[in-house]
């Protein structure tokens, strides 16, 4: 301990409840940042207990601690550059073997260990015993039982923890554990070559190095070749082990290693850690519900449920928190509107700042609400089922089976929306197959993008309305799959990252656990999201504001209002007050129309519409002029946004898109646009760039540069798709 | 003692023991971090719908894994 305050790293199993004991210990003074370099998150949180201020580190769940993924490297980092005070293990006690796996590998880097057996609850009623003083003694770690789910433990675990700390003061001291003949005298061989050469000043164990250089992980490799010419040695004599084992036992150093690593486990168990009451069947409950839920025809009619279920609880449920968001924005921009003078710092406070505001928070319903639902069926164990037993399909497309859930929320069912989509694929563990799931999830048809599919449908094939939403939804999956698959064979090529995940038991969530998780979600997202979003917004609001249009032109349409307001004036005058509805109502109407037609030329000639009108010449080959160039800038902001710039751009004033009839009309006669062209367009819109909110979420679940990545590609993509339509599309 | 099959073939519900482990590199790391070595005791418990992946029980938990990931363990049947 330094002073008064103890750092402990809280390590364990995915499902060993490690979080929960985590949000056992800190409650809600927690922060949520990112371990150095990498997208892994890292929790932290402090408390005091006895007079000692505790700091506590959720270091990822791992199996194991190789240097295989970002997760397993990151808590192994945390551990060799922060040098805790000590590592918290949180084991699932019922898993006990399994679970000390990775506790043999905390040991063997030295790092002083706390072991807390969780779920001891689980382990009473399945009528086993562990030994836990046993355990302690061979181990020569302390052990506190716990069940984390109801804060069981949690205090002598704090003061076993501190008392630990208060008396163990010597150095690291790493585990010795016999790997055999053979790999133990290649051990000693590189400790002594990495004693004398000092390889990182000592700051690592050395028999852990030659440990880690046996087993090949690259991490280490690398650091030992830069640290020395005394590398070439070790991996020499890596190279003859390895040469050796193959020969005589057909088998690796890293298998061997691991081989005892388990032997030794087995030996503990033996010596009578572990007693299990033979007669009684273990894991019945979770078996039994598992031989239904997962049944070859019930578990896929019972997911396919589950998934409508979630999708409808989630908007059906967020539209009114979300509608109450929208009337408080909108009173909110009256308000600016009403108390701003008219001008530019009032367009910039209402447009910029309030609708990109509005348009972050109008999301905070669905995203609590689905984050909500998504906890809670993490940690009953059915996301994992839904993952196997959808796992043969998603395959084939170089996805994992848990990519289902990012896809139906981002509107696999139309009406979705990819902002909680993409944060769905939060529960993947698979890298690759989770980034694939990020790239893809987009192209399904979100809430935002249908009234533009209406619209387009509504004018151009009114007769197929019926059936075209149900074609653009498999259009949507065929695209995501399609891409996926493309994308797996390229940019994110390589092998499948192992499948292999446990089947945790069916545990019936904490409320408490859920709430907290969804709250830092949700939090997450206003804080981190919402500041990027709002400068975003302001720059988009800006692109189709300025430049303003040329004074003189301004003052075209002043003049003209000035002249309609004198005619009414005047009539006025003439009539006196009984100035029949008619005569002024088309007047007011005359009105309305230049401002309409103010807002189109000003809206031509801003640095959107110039972009536009550029691109035409481009954009012609897939069948879109000017006025379709800007809607779909505008997309970029909001998909919805497409179905009121074409208002703007055909002088119709801001079109609510609920209520297109009269655009549908102006579209309809546009010589511009034809049925191939709106072909082209709703083949485009599924495909192109997700808007900007989206990208920022993926930005935050992967990095910018895939983020830029999709929206380079997607609408290079959805370009190309556009031309093939309209060209097929405008010859047949 | 019978021979050693490969463990896609194991029909389910019936105990074996695990005779080898053939993978190398990350998959091979993966497996034995989950408690697939030599010399365990493990059954079949289930297949997902579509036959694959595998559910198996061992060590007290329960780990399912793609056929192809079967395909490279070895197992000796205990019945």
């Amino acid at each position: 301990m330094t002073g008064n305050t103890l750092t402990i790293a809280l390590a364990g199993n995915p499902n060993s409840g490690k979080t929960t004991m985590f949000n056992a210990l800190t409650g809600s003074r927690q922060h949520v940042g990112n371990y150095p370099g990498v997208t892994v998150q890292k929790k932290e949180g402090r408390l005091t207990h006895g007079g000692v201020t505790v700091h506590v580190v959720d270091l990822p769940g791992t199996y194991s601690l190789t240097a295989y993924s970002a997760e397993e490297l990151a808590a192994r980092n945390f551990l060799v550059d922060e040098r805790p005070e000590m590592v918290v293990n949180i084991l699932d006690a019922g898993a006990l073997e399994r679970s000390l796996y990775l506790t043999v590998q905390f040991l063997e880097l030295g790092v002083p260990v706390v072991l807390a057996l969780n779920m001891m609850d689980e382990v009473r009623k399945r009528g086993m015993q562990i030994d836990t003083g046993l355990l302690s003694r061979l181990l020569g770690t302390p052990v506190v039982e716990t069940v984390a789910r109801v804060g069981e433990g949690k205090e002598r675990l704090l003061d076993t923890a501190i008392d630990f700390a208060a008396t163990n003061r010597r150095p690291w001291e790493p585990l010795v554990l016999s790997y055999g003949p053979d790999v133990d005298a290649a051990l000693a061989e590189m400790t002594g070559i990495i004693e004398a050469a000092r390889f990182l000043d000592g700051r690592l164990p050395p028999r852990w190095v030659a440990l880690k250089l046996l087993e090949g992980d690259h991490e280490v490799e690398g650091i030992c070749r830069r640290a020395g010419p005394a590398y070439d040695r070790l991996a020499a004599i890596v190279a003859r082990l390895a040469d050796h084992l193959k020969v005589t036992m057909n088998s690796y150093p890293e298998a061997l290693i691991s081989d005892y690593r388990y032997g030794f486990i087995a030996s503990l168990m033996k010596q009578g850690v572990l007693k299990k009451d033979a007669s009684r069947e273990r894991i019945v409950y979770s078996d039994k519900v598992d031989r239904v839920v997962t049944e070859r025809f019930l578990g896929p009619l019972l997911m396919l449920g589950v998934l409508y279920g979630m999708f409808e609880i989630v908007f059906f449920l967020g539209e009114y928190p979300m509608g109450w968001f929208e009337d408080f924005f909108a009173w909110l921009a009256g308000l600016a509107a009403a108390v701003i003078p008219p001008g530019q710092i009032q367009s910039l406070v209402v447009s910029g700042i309030i609708g990109g505001v509005g348009g972050v928070l109008g999301f905070v319903p669905l995203i609590v609400i689905m984050f909500f639902l998504l906890s809670y069926l993490e940690d009953l164990g059915y996301m994992a089922r839904m993952a196997y037993m959808l796992d043969r399909v998603f395959r084939i497309f170089g996805l994992h089976g848990g990519s289902v859930m990012p896809f139906i929320i981002s509107g696999g069912i139309p009406g979705g929306c990819a902002v909680p989509g993409v944060m769905a694929a939060r529960t993947l563990r698979s890298p690759k197959e989770r980034l694939a799931t990020i790239l893809t999830a987009p192209f399904m048809a979100c809430g935002a993008k249908i009234p533009v599919f209406v619209l387009l449908v509504g004018t151009f094939f009114p007769q197929r309305a019926g059936t075209a939403m149900f074609w653009i939804t498999l259009g949507s999956w065929a695209a995501a799959l399609v891409v996926a698959r493309f994308l797996r064979s390229t940019v994110i090529r390589g092998e499948a990252t192992p499948f292999l995940m446990e089947l945790p038991p069916y545990r019936v969530p904490t409320l408490r656990g859920v709430l907290l998780h969804t709250w830092e979600r949700a939090w997450q997202y206003v804080k981190k999201a919402g500041t990027t979003i709002l400068a975003i917004s302001v720059l988009l609001w800006a692109a189709m504001t300025y430049p303003q249009l040329p004074e003189d032109r301004a003052a075209n349409y002043e003049a003209s209002r000035q002249d309609i307001a004198a005619r009414m004036a005047a009539a006025e005058a003439a009539n006196g007050p009984g100035l029949d509805d008619a005569s002024l109502a088309e007047l007011e109407a005359l009105l309305a129309g230049i401002d309409n037609q103010e807002a189109e030329a000003a809206l031509r000639n801003s640095l959107a519409g110039r972009l536009g009108t550029a691109l035409e010449g481009v954009s012609r080959l897939a069948g879109f002029d000017w006025r379709v160039n800007i809607a779909l800038l505008g997309g970029i902001a909001a998909k919805e946004v497409i179905v009121s710039t074409l208002g703007t751009s055909y002088a119709l004033g801001e079109v609510d898109p609920g209520e297109a009839a009269s655009l549908s009309e102006k579209l309809a006669a546009d010589p511009a646009m034809s049925r191939a062209s709106a072909l082209a367009l709703i083949v485009f819109i599924i495909l192109y760039a997700p808007c900007f909110v989206t990208v920022v979420a993926m930005a935050r679940e992967a990095s910018w540069g895939w983020a830029a990545f999709a929206m380079v590609f997607n609408t290079g993509l959805g370009f190309a798709a556009a031309v093939a339509v309209y060209q097929i599309a405008s010859r047949v | 003692m019978s021979e050693p099959i490969c463990l896609r073939q194991l029909p389910v519900n019936t105990p074996a023991v695990i005779h080898s482990v053939n993978a190398a590199g990350e998959l091979g790391r993966r497996i034995r971090d989950m408690g697939i070595v030599p010399g365990t005791t493990l059954q079949v418990v289930g297949r997902a719908p579509l036959y694959d992946p595998v559910a198996l029980r061992l060590r007290d938990f329960t780990l399912t894994l793609r056929n192809s990931e079967a395909d490279h363990i070895f197992v000796i049947r205990q019945d």
